[in-house]
């Protein structure tokens, strides 16, 4: 299972486009892999025929894991399913059986990617300890796992069995997701997970139900969870006058075609892209007691799609006119909504923005998107009643809100990147040009 | 406690042995009017005499052939060899002859004898006389083998290799010569066959021996500003090799690095790494890590060789991968 995302550990096979048996080709798409952002295909390594499909569609398993094998041209087949490695280890008592096959050795594992060399020691080790040493092998990464897919440390297995600690309900800490000792020690210190008894207990069964969150939603509420304990969110809201921006947009769009239509959106990225070069700070992220200053504005924008939220982003959005930045955030939204997103078109943002104008929302307030240091959120351009020249007038306004990091900046600095944009949409000439 | 040299703990051990017993007595390339290339039998041959402290030839087959044929006439020889390096020219005496007679005469006859010389690098000598070959040694049954890292340790082992009745390999180390220690007074015997702790730990096991283990020493004190306690396991007998306190580490720390100055490959730490992984593979929280000297001829060049020869910055960051930290 290779690692398809920064912040992917496992992975679901969502459908096999080639079938054991079949031959392929180097760089041809071979599986569609579900990750906890998108469905990627995924290509062979290597020209050769699957010789064997490990994980099946719908199945799930952690970075690293063996999903199936490639024989090379000439090659046999990898013999039957992984038989264990043979025992004749003296010391050991329940160790581990770790199946290994000769594909992985001599053929191309369509498998771990982890760019972590195997530790010489633990081959010699286990070498030495089968007292036999089949061949030098240069990359036998991710052969450490046995049938459940489980790694762990012979000291956590020892450990999960006297604390009576079920391995499978731990999440590994080591390289490649093994579980260590300090892992079980704190599961078997950790409260009883809740499980689901309680919820049935007090509603009938026929009441609720369990409904499990994709790969996707398990991992935004980890990553939002993560947000809102870790980054010091503070808030800045600012009214907008629209009039100007609205009016121009709208001669723009006249008679152009829907496809490229400049949206209110498309001009918020623009404002904010340019203003982002004259505050770096808001362009920058906290790490460490460090700032990461990015030398790059690179605008990512929410796009609610089906089962969960992505981010796509605009690169360079500072280098970008106004129609340029209208055609990628419509590309962009399309393939996100298309479910076809690919890892270049999410990663690398170092500013958000969430726009919910479009359900008539007036405000809100967006939690950051780490490691970005703030979000800004658009609601929805609206008449309001307005005192113009100490006379109540209509006005068409729309309220801003800065979500910002309180480590990377502060109040004032929110406030003058603001009035920036501010006063860049209320004289919007500028983006237009 | 007297704080000494190694050197002169080795001196102490010999003068006292050989006042002790008559049958001891010294074989070597200059150890008796020149008192040594390193100075270890510095003023023995003064006060004990030709017949205990007698020069050699410089042939080293020959001086431990003499030993042998001493050993087995009822004598209790100790043989100085300049270096280790200079010892393979006396491999068939020691290979073929001391360590087999015992086994070969089925127990009548014994070899009582042992062979000192120091090995190791880090003194720009060049290839052929800065290598570390304790495991051309080890390998061999019939023989024991110890390379001290202190000098108690000096003094303790070598006083009971000398009462031992079977041949000792006595491993030194020109680095560790001028090194100091506390010595306990009086009578200082070492058992044989046992590794010693030398500092307490709780989070990974520095496994080495000979000058090794003041390396590890060091590793472990910059290892402490950082909260991680690491407990050093000297070896001290490199045959047998002492499993049971490897085990009893290991049972404590989950985790261990091997360390040696000489090769790898084949080495005292793939067989420290093998005993682990049979003593005590259900305690094992990771793969450990074995650090070892650069697998070349040792350059002269000295920074080349330096780069050669593990260091305590090498051991620091071995410590922490087999930890998982972040080095």
């Amino acid at each position: 299972m290779p690692r398809l995302s920064d912040t992917m550990t496992q992975g679901t096979v969502s459908k096999w486009l080639k079938q054991q048996g079949d031959e392929v080709k180097k760089g041809e798409p071979i599986v569609e892999i579900e990750t906890d952002k998108a469905n990627i295909e995924l290509e062979a390594y290597a020209s050769g025929k699957l010789a064997r499909i490990v994980l099946k569609e719908g199945e799930s398993a952690p970075v690293g894991d063996l999903i199936g094998e490639i024989a090379l041209p000439g090659e046999a087949p990898a013999p039957g399913a992984a038989e264990g490695r043979a025992g004749g280890r003296t010391g050991g008592s329940e160790a581990p059986s770790a199946p290994t096959t000769t594909a992985e050795h001599e053929g191309a594992a369509v498998s771990a990617t982890d760019a972590k060399q195997p530790e010489p020691t633990q081959q010699q080790a286990e070498a030495g300890a089968q007292g036999t040493l089949t061949q030098p092998a240069a990359a036998d990464e991710g052969s450490e796992h046995d049938g459940q897919g489980l790694r762990a440390s012979p000291m956590a297995r020892r450990l999960a069995r006297e604390l009576g600690v079920d391995l499978a309900s731990i999440k590994g800490s080591g390289p490649l997701g093994r579980i260590q000792k300090e892992d079980v020690e704190a599961a078997a210190k950790a409260p009883a997970a809740p499980s689901a008894k309680p919820v049935e207990t007090a509603l009938a069964a026929a009441d609720v139900e369990m409904v499990p969150l994709s790969r996707m939603q398990q991992t935004i509420a980890r990553r939002m969870v993560e947000a809102k304990s870790q980054v010091p969110h503070f808030y800045v809201s600012m009214e907008i006058d629209m009039d100007r921006a609205v009016a121009d947009l709208d001669e723009l769009n006249e008679g152009v075609a829907k496809e490229e239509l400049v949206t209110i959106n498309d001009l918020i990225i623009r404002a904010c892209a340019l203003t982002l070069r004259d505050y770096p700070d808001v362009n920058s992220f906290y790490q460490d007691g460090k700032l990461i200053r990015n030398h790059r504005v690179n605008v990512g924008f929410a796009v609610a799609i089906q089962g969960g939220l992505i981010e796509p982003v605009i690169r360079d959005a500072d280098q970008k006119n106004l129609r340029e930045l209208a055609a990628e955030s419509k590309r962009l939204a399309r393939k996100m909504r298309e479910g076809k997103a690919e890892l270049s078109d999410y990663e690398g943002g170092t500013f958000s923005i969430s726009n919910l104008g479009m359900y008539g929302v007036s405000e809100f307030s967006a939690i950051i998107n780490p490691p970005h240091s703030a979000i800004l959120a658009m609601g929805a351009v609206q008449d309001r009643a307005v005192v113009v020249n100490g006379q109540l007038a209509v006005g068409k306004r729309c309220t801003l809100t800065l979500s910002a990091d309180h480590r990377v900046f502060y109040g004032a600095t929110a406030a003058e990147f603001l009035r920036a944009v501010k006063h860049r949409l209320e004289k919007p000439l500028s983006l237009f040009v | 406690m007297a704080v000494i040299t190694y050197r002169e703990a080795l001196n102490h051990a010999l003068r006292e042995e050989l006042q002790r017993d008559d049958n001891v007595m010294l074989m070597g390339e200059d150890i008796g009017v020149f008192d040594g290339s390193f100075k270890v039998t510095q003023g023995l041959y003064k006060e004990f005499g030709e017949k205990r402290v007698k020069d050699t030839p410089i042939s080293e087959d020959t001086i431990v052939g003499a030993g042998v044929g001493a050993a087995l006439a009822g004598l209790r020889p100790v043989v100085e060899i300049m270096t280790i390096n200079f010892s393979l020219l006396a491999t068939d005496q020691v290979v073929n002859h001391a360590a087999k007679i015992r086994y070969m005469f089925g127990g009548h006859a014994t070899v009582p004898m042992v062979i000192r010389m120091p090995g190791g690098g880090g003194h720009q000598l060049g290839a052929q006389h800065s290598q570390s070959l304790e495991v051309w040694y080890a390998n061999i049954p019939g023989l024991v083998v110890v390379a001290p890292a202190t000098p108690a340790d000096a003094k303790g082992l070598l006083k009971t290799s000398i009462r031992d009745d079977n041949p000792v390999v006595f491993i030194e180390n020109e680095g560790l010569y001028n090194t100091k220690g506390e010595v306990p007074e009086g009578e200082l015997l070492t058992p044989l066959g046992q590794a010693d702790v030398k500092r307490q730990g709780k989070d990974v096991s520095l496994v080495s021996h000979s000058r090794m283990v003041l390396l590890c020493l060091e590793a472990a004190e910059e290892l402490a500003k950082e909260g991680i306690e690491a407990e050093v396991v000297d070896l001290r007998s490199l045959r047998p090799l002492d499993a049971a306190t490897l085990r009893k580490s290991i049972e404590k720390t989950n985790h261990a690095v091997v360390v040696e100055e000489g090769w790898g490959s084949y080495g005292i730490t793939a067989e420290t790494a093998a005993t682990i992984y049979e003593a005590a593979f259900d305690f094992l929280d990771a793969p450990l890590v074995r650090i070892s000297g650069v697998e070349v001829p040792m350059p002269y060049a000295k920074r080349m060789e330096q780069a050669c020869i593990p260091t305590v910055q090498q051991i620091v960051a071995g410590a922490k991968k087999t930890l998982g930290k972040a080095a």
